[in-house]
């Protein structure tokens, strides 16, 4: 069963994969993918990581244009309302 | 006029431990990196030289590769910026099968999960370029930078595709060398069903009980410069790499040529590029795999490259102390040869101790010696010349020759 998405569940578990590729810095809501040094083949890892936990799917699309962590939190919180 | 091509820095990780003089002193004496049946590289650690995120980014063969260049580029005074414009240096790491552990990884990850979650780094971890591409952007090398493939040969190939670049004028400098981690359950079960791996676990080239090769995982890289550039910036070489000789058997998939011809031709194109006779050659690195084939035909090349020489020449192996590198072999052992230069101590052939019939060249089976010079009648001084074999298979033969700087 995939984990409720609610903004506190979306922001732990993203913020643990984040940490886990290895992000540089500090992983906020404001930090920004460049600031962490999250490239394309980042964000793709962390689209599967979503889809595994809460069942959401994002396509390459949806990624593309994150600029912030916390952007991408209310990404998957929108996606499964 | 092409120019003359100088070693200015080596670096190795191999199962003797991290670094490239770790390697030679503890062959020399006499200790042995394989355990249990194969060789690994129990000591490196690859968070010691890349950051977490970059480690995750890098299949094993490269970043065993990437702790191989620092090593190589502290050596040859490079570590506080490249003293040549990083169009001018090129970068040529040869590799076995690449990243294959990332590959069967991915593979189970798609049988067991689906598609969709296989991995997007899957690709730039297991490509055979991987490790060259590393290096590149590590370390900002804008020339002609590639991977070479040609099994066990591929560290000799890639080190004799950089000389050569610089000789054509088109590099001033050349990272080079070979990278390989391919010791997978698949690997080793392929290997084994085509009857190549010793099934003794035991690595005793020449000697008449050898039964194949054990499986073994590192990686050499070689800083090669420009020799007048790398006089004009004060550098101190390691040795001269003076000749490159490269062949095909074209005879079968796997066995060598049992008249070594391929082998034999590429000992002699080595030499005559390096213009140096048979007289002048005071060790040869052997391939000597342990395996029944290979160390026979290549046994029967050295006798019919080197002529009356051959018997003289002692012949060792450093697969007896490490295993068999696969793609990286060729630079690892070219580094070993470099050193045997330097030190002027040729290490042994381990684990040698029965003669096997027409197989009766010197293997240095009794321990370490000092290097001589040639038969003793050539105009060098005090600079000795030694050459690298390496075949792998598909009959590709490589051969390396340097001398002492």
């Amino acid at each position: 069963m995939a984990t409720a998405v609610t903004t506190e569940s979306v922001e732990s578990k993203l913020f643990a994969a984040l940490k886990e590729m290895g992000a540089e810095g500090e992983v906020t809501r404001e930090a920004t993918f460049e600031q962490l040094d999250v490239d394309s083949l980042d964000l793709v890892e962390l689209a599967q990581v979503v889809e595994d936990e809460f069942g959401v799917e994002l396509g390459g699309d949806d990624v593309k244009d994150l600029q912030t962590v916390g952007e991408a939190v209310d990404l998957v919180v929108a996606k499964a309302a | 006029m092409k120019s003359r091509v100088v070693i200015t820095g080596v670096g190795a990780v191999t199962p003797l431990g991290v670094g490239a003089a770790t390697l030679h002193s503890r062959w020399a004496a006499g200790e042995c990196g394989i355990e249990d049946g194969a060789a690994r590289c129990d000591e490196f650690e690859p968070t010691e030289f890349m950051s977490a995120k970059e480690a995750r980014r890098s299949d094993r063969f490269a970043q065993l590769a990437v702790a191989a260049c620092a090593e190589a580029m502290e050596d040859a005074g490079w570590s506080d910026g490249l003293p040549y414009d990083g169009d001018e240096v090129g970068c040529v790491i040869g590799t076995g099968v690449g990243g294959l552990d990332s590959l069967e990884r991915q593979h189970d990850v798609l049988r067991d999960r689906g598609a969709k979650a296989v991995s997007p780094l899957s690709v730039p971890l297991l490509m055979g370029n991987a490790a060259s591409a590393q290096l590149a952007m590590r370390h900002g090398f804008r020339g002609q930078t590639y991977g070479v493939v040609s099994a066990c040969a591929a560290g000799a190939h890639a080190i004799g595709s950089a000389m050569r670049m610089i000789e054509q004028g088109e590099a001033a400098a050349a990272v080079t060398g070979g990278a390989e981690s391919a010791i997978t359950p698949l690997a080793e079960a392929a290997f084994r069903s085509m009857g190549a791996i010793s099934e003794s676990g035991v690595c005793r080239p020449f000697d008449r009980r050898r039964d194949g090769f054990v499986m073994g995982e590192g990686a050499g890289v070689l800083i090669l410069e420009d020799a007048d550039a790398a006089r004009r910036r004060g550098a101190e070489p390691v040795a001269e790499l003076i000749g490159y000789g490269a062949t095909s058997d074209a005879f079968h998939l796997t066995a060598p040529d049992p008249d070594g011809d391929g082998a034999a031709r590429a000992i002699e194109l080595a030499l005559a590029d390096a213009q140096v006779g048979a007289g002048e050659v005071s060790y040869v690195n052997a391939h000597g795999t342990s395996t029944p084939l290979n160390d026979r035909s290549e046994t029967v090349a050295l006798k019919t490259a080197l002529g009356d020489e051959a018997g003289r020449v002692p012949v060792s192996s450093t697969k007896s102390a490490i295993g068999h590198l696969l793609g990286a072999a060729g630079a690892v052992e070219a580094i070993a040869t470099a050193f045997t230069l330097r030190e002027r101590l040729i290490a042994p052939t381990l684990g040698y101790g029965e003669p096997d019939e027409g197989l009766d060249l010197d293997y240095v089976p009794e321990g370490s010696r000092a290097l001589g010079n040639g038969n003793g009648n050539g105009m060098l001084g005090t600079r000795a010349v030694a050459i690298s074999n390496s075949f792998g298979f598909g009959g590709h033969n490589a051969v390396l020759c340097l001398r002492s700087a």
